[in-house]
């Protein structure tokens, strides 16, 4: 369901996209999404994983109602293959076995997910997810493509170019730094970690009419682990999520969280913090119960 | 008062170009900031700054170039004066000056509070700058249209208050080090090198030769990318050395996982190192080696890291028998052990947990200095240690150390 709002004063349509009812977000990061809408330049998402940066995408396209194309980049992902990919082996091998037709380039070149999203008829939101995973050169490789919206095909010599320019979203996990050249083209924007009133409405999404001095309790826990400096890995938006969906399960009530964090599996995912945290509480180490005691950052 | 603003990043050492600022004022014509202040922070955060880390240089300089523009928003002192003696105002036409004649200053005054109270109500929809300052309160959650979910508290902030919060102090590089911010400083080590035997099947050179083959399969090898980056740690487990246990450990952490390595070895001493070194950070006297032995055994080619604050008496570091434990006294002074390691290998650096303002005080500290390139125990730190072990040859001559 696309929510366009038409803002006659200025006569112009920045407000395109307004999030949708699955996901929680920020005024900046809908700014900043509308802002790269507007100027027609990549969006480049960063934030701790768990934050959300991948379903932004799908977000988007649905909000915007358009379909959408992902480019999931690995290690071994090279620019050209988000063009399109020749496969010279299958040409060789029909060659040599006598099928399809060989004297027919076009039919050996496959489009990749760029190529796709610039071949078609509709405007399509592109994701192109962890781009940081890939070689260090890769970004500067399809900058020029992002630009100009178009390639050429070497071996036919063709040249597509978009029809409709896709709204480009691209999400980094800071693995590696992004080229200069690259970011100078980007709109950015770092999803923080969400506050606790922006947390309470994101677990409303996932979780309905939770108990509000429940979710208070599992909030209170969760903002005081965060807090922890030894922590190696800080437990996640995500994290948080499956950690109230395994108390739900469970049946407990709030009266055995006060002075016990249980399950905590599945907020912790490093041994060393587990164990540090169990040791805690069996030296009968305080756990807070009420915001007042997280100190003067929560007290609203 | 936005070119302030270019340059005051400059300055602060946000890595800003034209090509940036260009997009910003595409977008300030486009109106995208929404003609608020908030809209202004966010739109010029998104546009002109490309990584968290500079999102606290951005606060602070924007905190300090838009601080006055916030104050102008509530009627000032000047304004109530203004709105007591109106007739002096020059702005006004005669009517207007006529039509105040019969208004009292209290009046005046209501009036004009309500009319800014209604002028934000349209200001949320995308109306004017109010005065020189433009500004509007936030707080109009509302206005959107139904079914946005504009998150959280935030929206009640005003862009001033976000930017004086300044939330992303944490992000700064070279304020932090947590384990995965150090294990990508590290992941700089990596230095890929194809050697070895012709073992891997290089696909795309077998096409293309096979292409130029007509079609007759020519298999192409190539050898294998591997790191070639050894590296040996040095590490102080001086007790000075307590305080810095969490980012040291955490350093320690990062280099063992530091699966790119092609060899790490890890040794220990206290203050300094003489004849042994520890193999063990509990430096148990049976575990020690002769540092002999290690500058016999790795070869000039291996990085050499220490870690350690540099900060001890001078006699430990200057005189024979200088060893802080009497049992271990040698006749070999700490600094000339420290001058062998470093003409022995080919590149070292020195990673100093003390902030880099207090290496001058130290006597012993400077000593070190004028034998390591030293950095400081941050993220910035580890980085340029790294450049000076696998980058290019340092511009800075050895003994110089940057802040």
């Amino acid at each position: 369901m696309a929510k366009t709002r038409t803002d006659t004063e200025e006569g112009n349509d920045f407000y395109q996209f307004q999030g949708t009812d699955g996901y929680i977000v920020s005024r900046p990061l809908i700014e900043a999404v509308n802002c790269s809408i507007a100027l027609e330049r990549p969006l480049l998402i960063k934030g701790e994983p768990g934050t959300g940066k991948t379903l932004l995408a799908r977000h988007v396209a649905e909000g915007l109602g358009m379909p959408m194309e992902s480019w999931h980049i690995k290690s071994t992902s090279k620019a050209t293959e988000g063009l399109y990919v020749y496969d010279t082996l299958q040409r060789l091998n029909d060659a040599r076995f006598g099928d399809g037709d060989v004297g027919d380039i076009r039919s050996y070149i496959k489009l990749g997910p760029l190529g796709r999203v610039f071949a078609t008829e509709t405007r399509h939101v592109l994701l192109i997810d962890e781009i940081d995973k890939a070689d260090l050169e890769f970004p500067n490789d399809i900058l020029r493509e992002l630009d100009e919206m178009r390639f050429t095909v070497m071996e036919t010599d063709d040249e597509i170019i978009a029809k409709e320019r896709p709204v480009v979203i691209i999400t980094s996990n800071n693995e590696k730094e992004l080229p200069d050249a690259f970011l100078r083209r980007c709109v950015f924007h770092f999803i923080e970690f969400p506050e606790p009133e922006l947390m309470k409405e994101i677990v409303d999404v996932h979780h309905p009419n939770l108990d509000t001095t429940l979710l208070d309790q599992v909030l209170v826990k969760f903002y005081w682990l965060r807090g922890q400096p030894e922590l190696r890995k800080k437990p996640s938006t995500s994290e948080l999520v499956d950690w109230i969906a395994a108390l739900l399960r469970s049946g407990i009530d709030q009266s055995q969280l006060e002075s016990h964090i249980p399950f905590l599996g599945s907020l912790l995912k490093n041994e060393q913090d587990t164990a540090a945290v169990q040791d805690y509480e069996e030296r009968g180490g305080a756990l807070p119960s009420s915001w007042s005691e997280l100190g003067p950052k929560y007290n609203q | 008062m936005f070119l302030d603003l270019f340059y005051g990043l400059r300055n602060e050492g946000v890595p800003i170009s034209i090509q940036e600022w260009q997009m910003f004022m595409t977008a300030l014509e486009k109106n995208l900031h929404r003609s608020d202040l908030l809209g202004f922070y966010n739109l010029a955060k998104s546009c002109l700054i490309k990584s968290e880390t500079y999102f606290d240089a951005f606060d602070r300089v924007f905190a300090h170039i838009f601080r006055g523009v916030e104050m102008e928003l509530s009627p000032s002192d000047e304004l109530l004066e203004w709105l007591n003696d109106p007739k002096n105002f020059e702005g006004l036409t005669e009517e207007q000056r006529e039509a105040l004649e019969h208004l009292d200053a209290d009046e005046l005054m209501r009036q004009f509070l309500e009319r800014l109270e209604e002028q934000d109500e349209r200001h949320d929809g995308g109306g004017k700058w109010i005065g020189t300052g433009g500004h509007s309160p936030f707080g109009h959650g509302g206005e959107h249209p139904t079914g946005i979910r504009v998150g959280g508290s935030s929206r009640n902030r005003s862009a001033m208050k976000v930017a004086e919060d300044r939330r992303f102090r944490d992000y700064r590089t070279d304020l932090t080090l947590d384990l995965r911010n150090t294990k990508l400083a590290l992941k700089r080590l990596r230095h890929l090198t194809r050697m070895g035997p012709d073992d891997e099947l290089d696909i795309d050179g077998t096409v293309d030769e096979t292409c130029k083959n007509a079609g007759e399969i020519d298999l192409v090898y190539r050898p294998e990318k591997r790191n070639n980056v050894r590296l040996v740690l040095f590490m102080d487990v001086g007790g000075t050395m307590d305080p810095y246990y969490e980012p040291v450990s955490r350093l320690l952490t990062a280099l063992h996982e530091e699966r790119g390595l092609r060899d790490f070895k890890a040794y220990y001493f206290h203050n300094c190192v003489y004849d042994r070194v520890g193999t063990t950070a509990d430096m148990y006297i049976k575990d020690a080696i002769p540092t002999g032995d290690i500058l016999r055994r790795l070869d000039e080619r291996w990085k050499v890291l220490f870690v350690g604050d540099a900060a001890m008496h001078p006699s430990e570091l200057m005189n024979a028998r200088g060893n802080i434990n009497p049992r271990y006294t040698s006749d070999t002074r700490g600094v000339d052990w420290l001058l062998r390691i470093h003409e022995h290998f080919d590149r070292s650096a020195w990673l100093n947990p003390d902030p880099p303002s207090d290496w001058q005080y130290t006597q012993t500290t400077r000593v070190i200095q004028s034998i390591f390139p030293m950095f400081a125990l941050s993220l910035d730190g580890i980085q340029d240690a790294v450049t000076a072990l696998v980058g290019g040859r340092p511009s800075t001559p050895v003994g110089q150390t940057r802040h």
